[in-house]
């Protein structure tokens, strides 16, 4: 699985860019969910958005899944081309897999790289 | 299914895991006196006696096979049903019809599904139909259900047109109790002549749904299409009730720009069986299918390469997105589905159409003739289809209660719901009316008129 370094994590398995302010879904989530076919983002640009919220509904082929927001702020910006394309949140999770871009972001209880693999391999066992 | 007996022992140790020790202390919640009340019931009777007094019972009944002549329609209508109907729904295959949980091993059901589907979405023009909602009241409380999660809650009203069917009209106020809606047009007060653009004043940005009736509850035909492009234009969406055997005939709701289509079935094989169970139908636009709810069968190919039935899109349903799904009632009308598929393929696209210009024919034979008797006469003059508003020199009631002396079963007493019209009836007219039918009708509506 990949995990890229510049990246926070949470639990829930969100990864948030402290530098861009995007969020989005793990490398180790999408392979979890398999085959993604739907995604729709729950919140529109200029809401506030509180850590825990849920911001975003994934459905694969065989799971529905919800994403929830690992940081608090202001959404400055939605990737609305996903919708057309979720299977993106499966080859890209850390690029065009982008879900919202949140401004002033304070993060949650948040896990660095090392200790996010980790943490999924414990579940993976 | 495998028959899971309870032995004593099985009993006992559920009862020490709850923490019970008899299965009288079990029920110590229930008051003693409630726990066997004295039923006053006769004397059992044999199977035979059963059968007899079953049958002296069921001879009470009227019904307008046999007995009646019935110009009533106002959402259920009288139709042949041809016998094959009946003989592929009592296969035993298929009169357990609830979809199992593991569907794909029932290959035969989906594809059945599938097929009705197909044909559904065919008829109202639209990309993809659900496997079906209880009847056509509670698949229009589904559309507005589909419109406010696709807004997610955020646009707060539903337009309705007064010439929805009344009884549509109050399940979806009863479905959506607590969603906190507000609801315009509804107003069975208004200018019923008014037309369909009357409605474009109460469409705004808080508009999630405009809901319509093809032909409208009054039979007439209307084309949607301007409200519909106006609806489009503040953004909320449409939904056409439509009834299925009009269809056959008319444009689809779904080159009009519909984004919804719902109706009742029941027209397509279903007897009118005093009320129910009917098959409400649900089409929509393939952009819409993660928030439609119910069961959807989609075709595909195995691991072989053959042909192969499964549920399509399952994650989005009740019973794995739970509280987060656009609906929670699971039950579909899987047997009453599979008898409109059946309905529609055995008649085909012309019996089909034989049946809709039968219907269409003597229906403005009808409309035609009653409306040269002294008094009576055409509410309106817009064009319809099998069913039209007659008005009446007296009370629709009197009429009514004339006619059912007569053997007749006449229109539906618009004056219940529409303050406006107490002296008009609401007359269907099907390819199971006779000339001599309609004839009788005449008749009797001129002593009517004479008296």
């Amino acid at each position: 699985m990949n995990a890229p370094s510049n990246l926070k994590y949470s639990k829930s398995d969100e990864w948030f860019d402290p530098s861009s302010g995007a969020v989005g879904l793990s490398d180790y989530a999408q392979s979890q969910l398999s085959d993604i076919v739907f995604v729709e983002i729950l919140v529109d640009e200029g809401e506030t958005v509180e850590v825990g919220k849920a911001i975003a509904s994934v459905e694969s082929v065989k799971a529905s899944a919800e994403i929830f927001s690992p940081a608090a702020g202001k959404v400055i910006s939605v990737n609305k081309g996903l919708s057309e394309k979720p299977e993106t949140l499966n080859s890209d999770p850390y690029g065009a897999g982008w879900m919202i871009k949140v401004e002033g972001g304070t993060t949650g209880d948040v896990m660095e790289s090392a200790a996010y693999v980790k943490y999924c391999e414990e579940r993976t066992h | 299914m495998t028959y899971i007996p309870i032995s004593p022992k099985e009993r006992d140790e559920m009862l020490k895991i709850i923490g019970v020790g008899t299965l009288d202390e079990l029920f110590d919640a229930v008051p003693k006196k409630h726990r066997f009340p004295k039923l006053n019931l006769p004397q059992a009777l044999s199977e035979m006696e059963a059968l007899a007094l079953l049958g002296e019972l069921a001879a009470g009944n009227e019904n307008v096979r046999e007995h009646m002549i019935s110009f009533l329609g106002a959402g259920a209508y009288n139709h042949y049903i041809p016998a094959v109907v009946d003989h592929i729904l009592r296969r035993g295959e298929f009169y357990t019809a609830y979809t199992p949980y593991q569907p794909e091993i029932s290959q035969g059901t989906l594809q059945s599904i599938f097929e009705y589907q197909s044909l559904m979405a065919n008829l109202t023009g639209m990309e993809v139909s659900n496997a079906s909602h209880y009847d056509g009241a509670t698949a229009a409380a589904e559309a507005v259900s589909l419109a406010h999660a696709q807004f997610r809650g955020k646009r707060k009203k539903i337009v309705m047109s007064p010439t929805v069917n009344p009884q549509y009209r109050a399940v979806i106020r009863t479905y959506t109790q607590g969603m906190g809606l507000e609801e315009a047009g509804d107003d069975p007060t208004a200018d019923l002549e008014a037309g369909p653009e009357f409605l474009t004043q109460f469409i705004d940005d808080n508009t999630s749904l405009v809901i319509v009736q093809y032909p409208d509850f009054f039979g007439r035909i209307y084309d949607y299409a301007k409200l519909i492009d106006a609806a489009h234009a503040k953004g909320a969406l449409v939904c056409v009730v439509a009834n299925p055997t009009a269809l056959i005939m008319l444009k689809t709701p779904g080159e009009m720009g519909a984004d919804i289509v719902v109706g009742d079935a029941q027209p397509f094989g279903i007897p009118l069986w005093y009320g129910g169970p009917y098959l409400g139908f649900f089409t929509t636009k393939k952009s819409f299918v993660h928030k439609m709810a119910g069961r959807l069968v989609g075709e595909t190919v195995d691991a072989r390469g053959q042909r192969a039935y499964v549920l399509t899109l399952t994650a989005r349903e009740q019973h794995i997105k739970r509280e987060r799904a656009t609906s929670n009632i699971c039950t579909n009308q899987g047997l009453l589905a599979l008898a409109s598929a059946v309905y529609m393929s055995v008649l085909g696209k012309s019996g089909l159409q034989e049946v809709a210009e039968l219907c269409y024919q003597k229906a403005h034979y009808a409309a035609a003739e009653l409306s040269k008797i002294d008094g009576f006469g055409l509410c309106f003059s817009e064009p319809f289809f099998h069913e039209f508003v007659l008005c009446c020199p007296k009370p629709a009631g009197e009429v009514n209660q004339h006619l059912l002396e007569n053997g007749i079963i006449g229109g539906y007493d618009l004056g219940e719901d529409y303050p406006a019209l107490k002296d008009h009836l609401l007359i269907a007219v099907t390819e199971m009316n006779s000339r001599e039918e309609i004839d009788t009708l005449l008749e009797a509506l001129k002593e009517v008129s004479h008296d």
